[in-house]
């Protein structure tokens, strides 16, 4: 318990906690840290209560499956359960190494994911300085309003409307057959994959992302670019000088987070988007960790997969943060 | 403000810009919107000519002919409703802990739920794990394994954070316990972010459909999700929707409709009501970003 100091006015109860501090040992100093830290869990067990409910969850359903991870180094077997099964060492990682599907999945989720933070993390960034540009809130409120509307929709109605749409039969086609007189099949082209997947992703997010630039940008003091007018900046100039600065802190500790989910990619759009005819682009690591481990209940393999994949991310995201950190005056994010 | 010039026509191209973007945002879904009620590809066939016999409910009908729809979001209101509590309960009880200043072994707590973010066991020891927990096929497997989020905790923890230490002090010092202070001072200060934190795991467990794939097999038990995911993804539009023996044509035609009208049912809830909360979910963006 820390001694604060109390302003005069609650001189009452300073006495009262003053009594309170009398009663325990005056000893108290003397005694080690370790007791001191015993002592206040004592006390204030109630706090500790309080998130015990948190780290049971976090215990079994985070930590026991990292332990489960372990039998990416075995044959996993249903009746030995995970430590009867046989030890294989990296029996099944040198397999998906070395077998013939891996570079191509491999590139195909380094590729999906590197081209969707290429194309995707500037955008938000650009809405953002163009909202920045409306002055009348009421008009500004209406725009946001619309453009954060997609994020609200769930990732199987969007893939179910980029079916529709893209249909034989689909408004798409139908334009593309009165304009050129040709069709498209873009839902069996493996080419058409990757466009589609990161269209529909910025049509999805883009508005909400920009919701923290437009924060940021709120904070830029009027008086900035009142004094830049009146020196003769250009619009042009300000954005580059006044707002761009603004945005660089968000901007890095952004980056860095998605860069360091660059292999963690979401399963859930692409597995939805998937055709058989598309598979040659579409296929990435977690679709495939999910067949192969799920739907083909090959455990161990999946597993080893999967955890060729983490690591490959968090190294990503260590490096991605050393980058950052040099080009952005030393600072990053861990 | 006094603008030059070339600022004016900046000015310009961006509203111009502005408002192609919003047309890009709006137009699919206001042609989702029309397509459900209309003969199928009238609005293709017909363009700006659609007249009002070109109008149909048909789509609408057909969806609760069957209930298989009505069942999914029975379903998802009760996992996402589940989800909520369990994972809104849990944040902001270890939040509150958390925030507290001079809390022994917070570092290592700290570290102990970051560690999640970065690193998981993956997704099949966690589907092992659920399984023999016996949990497959029930709701457990959809509210508790991801129930706990860090983001969550961090949100809640920074909340807590700026209330002002003198009263939990005061109130302390009134003879109150712990456990009282946070039941009659924190919690009823606490009401914007529980509720920006239910927004958010209500909204993200009634879009998810991952975990039902996996872990539910019974398709009554499926969540609105699965159920959409089964009519526009896979084509199954249910038996009871079609009706009749139909030419194949025909069939093709009708199931369009219906997947038009199911998009609208299952979106049109979340996208009418997110403008009222619209604050809530940008405060929720802001507080995490502090950190």
């Amino acid at each position: 318990m820390q001694n604060l100091v109390k302003p005069q006015k609650e001189f009452e109860e300073n006495q009262l906690y003053a009594a309170q501090q009398n009663k325990q040992p005056p000893k108290k100093e003397k005694k080690s840290k370790i007791k001191q830290q015993l002592k206040y869990i004592k006390n204030n067990y109630i706090l500790y209560l309080l998130i015990l409910p948190a780290i049971i969850l976090t215990i079994i359903f985070k930590y026991i499956p990292m332990y489960g991870a372990l039998i990416a180094f075995k044959d996993f077997s249903p009746m030995k359960g995970i430590l009867g099964s046989e030890w294989v060492g990296l029996k099944h990682f040198t397999a998906f190494l070395t077998s013939p599907n891996f570079l191509a999945i491999f590139m195909n989720t380094l590729k999906l994911s590197s081209f969707e933070l290429l194309l995707g993390f500037p955008i938000p960034i650009i809405l953002a300085l163009m909202l920045n540009q409306i002055r009348r809130a009421k008009a500004k409120k209406n725009i946001q309003l619309v453009l954060y509307a997609p994020h609200f929709i769930s990732v199987v109605v969007i893939s179910g409307m980029v079916f529709l749409f893209l249909s034989p039969t689909g408004p798409i086609n139908v334009i593309l057959t009165n304009v050129f007189g040709t069709s498209f099949s873009f839902m069996s082209d493996p080419d058409s994959f990757r466009s589609i997947y990161i269209t529909s992703g910025i049509w999805q997010g883009a508005g909400w992302a920009s919701i923290i630039y437009v924060a940021a940008l709120a904070n830029v003091d009027p008086q900035l670019h009142d004094a830049a007018t009146i020196d003769g900046a250009s619009l042009l100039q300000r954005i580059i000088h006044i707002e761009l600065p603004v945005l660089k802190p968000v901007m890095a500790v952004l980056f860095i987070l998605a860069a360091g989910g660059i292999m963690a990619i979401g399963f859930e759009k692409a597995y939805l988007l998937q055709t058989s005819m598309n598979l040659p682009t579409s296929e990435i690591i977690p679709t495939y960790v999910y067949k192969r481990g799920l739907l083909a209940g090959d455990y161990s393999f999946a597993t080893a997969v999967g955890l060729f994949n983490a690591v490959i991310n968090v190294g990503l995201l260590i490096f991605v943060n050393q980058v950052v950190k040099k080009l952005n005056e030393g600072e990053g994010l861990i | 403000m006094n603008h030059s010039r070339n600022d004016r026509i900046l000015l310009i191209i961006n509203r111009v810009l502005l408002t192609i973007i919003v047309l890009v945002v709006l137009i699919p879904l206001l042609y989702v919107l029309l397509a459900s009620f209309l003969q199928p590809n009238a609005l293709l066939n017909k363009g700006f000519n659609i007249s009002l016999s070109d109008w149909s409910l048909d789509g609408y009908k057909r969806i609760f002919s069957d209930n298989t729809i009505l069942r999914g979001f029975v379903n998802s209101i009760i996992y996402a409703g589940g989800f909520t509590i369990v994972s809104v309960v849990v944040s902001v009880l270890a939040g509150y802990t958390l925030s507290q200043e001079g809390l022994v072994g917070k570092k290592t707590i700290m570290v102990f739920f970051l560690v999640t973010m970065f690193f998981n066991g993956g997704l099949v020891p966690t589907y092992l794990l659920v399984r023999d927990l016996g949990m497959l096929n029930t709701m457990w497997a959809i509210i508790l394994p991801n129930a706990i989020s860090v983001w969550f905790i961090i949100l809640a923890r920074t909340y807590f954070k700026a209330i002002p230490n003198e009263l939990k002090e005061a109130a302390k010092i009134d003879g109150a316990s712990d456990f009282k202070i946070f039941l009659k001072i924190i919690l009823p200060l606490s009401k914007p972010i529980i509720f920006v934190l239910a927004l958010y795991a209500f909204i993200g467990q009634w879009n998810a459909y991952f975990d039902a794939m996996i872990y539910l097999e019974d398709q009554e038990l499926y969540p609105l999700q699965l159920v959409l995911r089964s009519i526009l993804i896979q084509n199954e539009v249910q038996p009871g929707m079609i009706g009749d023996q139909m030419a194949r044509a025909e069939m093709q035609r009708i199931s369009e409709m219906i997947k038009y009208s199911s998009i609208v049912i299952a979106s049109l809830p979340l996208l009418i009501m997110y403008p009222f909360f619209q604050k809530y979910f940008e405060k929720g963006v802001m507080v995490g970003s502090l950190k």
